[in-house]
């Protein structure tokens, strides 16, 4: 099955790639658009997702700095 | 004595390395797919971008084979020095606390940086005072360091920060201007600054010889902490 990872930046931690984002926007003409963050979606087919869970722990994430989601087809 | 500089795909920092590493002592080089170290009596984790940096800095390198056989090297007490890139290895396979975040300014910084050396009593800065100021290069893009305050305070209180960007001359962002740590032991130290690219007065500094003229003093003793 295809399975979706969300990897996201830890609260808390300073994240100058969404702050810059941020700072583009009102020249953009944006407004009303706040707590940009910006992080990283791994697609990958996968037999058993019941190792993902470990996979990220161990390789797509760093625990420390980011935390993950684990999104997989309803049903 | 002989000290192994590890090599990923993607480093390019190891021939700085090993020229350093030559002034001192015997030096090779030690190809990531072999499980041995060939025996040698200190290793150096360079600098570049091993695997492109892909995913995170580190993120991939720390799990090629020749990682196994650094981790049980330093597990035994030997001393292992990761710089820049090989900081963000050692983090990444938790030989090391915290890890290397993008720097805050998000650009690649290239630049002299005075380093305050907080603690002596480790093999890569026996040859130090304490206090000393070393004036190495630094060029990275990923080197603010980082761990979360419980870490922080441990890291603090057991004495594991080796190197300080000195006072203003923070340039990523890092907590505590913090641009060196040691694991609890000791024997493991990484730091973002350049050393090996430190080694001769033509080109405005050679305090980064003081770390490996450390080594060769302590030999591959395990420093008392």
């Amino acid at each position: 099955m295809k399975a979706r990872i969300l990897i996201r930046p830890k609260q808390g931690i300073l994240d100058p790639q969404g702050q810059t984002v941020e700072r583009a926007l009102p020249a953009l003409g944006f407004s009303g658009i706040s707590e940009v963050s910006v992080g990283r979606l791994v697609e990958l087919e996968v037999d058993d997702p019941a190792q993902l869970e470990d996979l990220c722990e161990r390789l797509l994430a760093n625990p420390l700095i980011e935390d993950f989601e684990i999104q997989l087809p309803e049903g | 004595m002989r000290i192994g500089v590890v090599r990923f795909p993607g480093s390019c920092d190891e021939a700085d390395a090993i020229a350093a590493a030559s002034a001192v002592a015997e030096a090779e080089l030690l190809w990531h797919g072999r499980t041995d170290l060939d025996g040698v009596d200190a290793v150096v984790v360079p600098g570049g971008f091993s695997y492109g940096d892909y995913l995170r800095p580190g993120a991939i390198a720390r799990y090629s084979p020749v990682m196994t056989a650094v981790a049980a090297f330093a597990a035994d007490g030997g001393p292992v020095l990761g710089i820049c890139n090989g900081f963000q290895v050692l983090c990444e396979a938790g030989l090391l606390p915290g890890a290397l975040l993008p720097n805050n300014s998000l650009r690649f910084i290239c630049r002299q940086v005075d380093l305050t050396v907080e603690r002596t009593t480790t093999p890569w800065t026996a040859a130090c005072e304490a206090g000393e100021q070393l004036s190495i290069p630094s060029k990275h893009a990923n080197g603010r360091w980082y761990a979360d305050d419980q870490t922080l305070a441990q890291i603090e209180a057991n004495g594991q920060v080796v190197f300080r960007y000195a006072p203003g001359q923070n340039p990523n962002g890092s907590l505590a201007d913090i641009a060196g740590v040691c694991s609890e032991q000791g024997n493991v130290v990484g730091l973002m600054p350049h050393p090996e690219h430190a080694v001769d007065l033509l080109t405005g500094s050679a305090d980064g010889l003081k770390l490996f003229a450390s080594v060769l003093e302590e030999g591959s003793s395990v420093p008392v902490s």
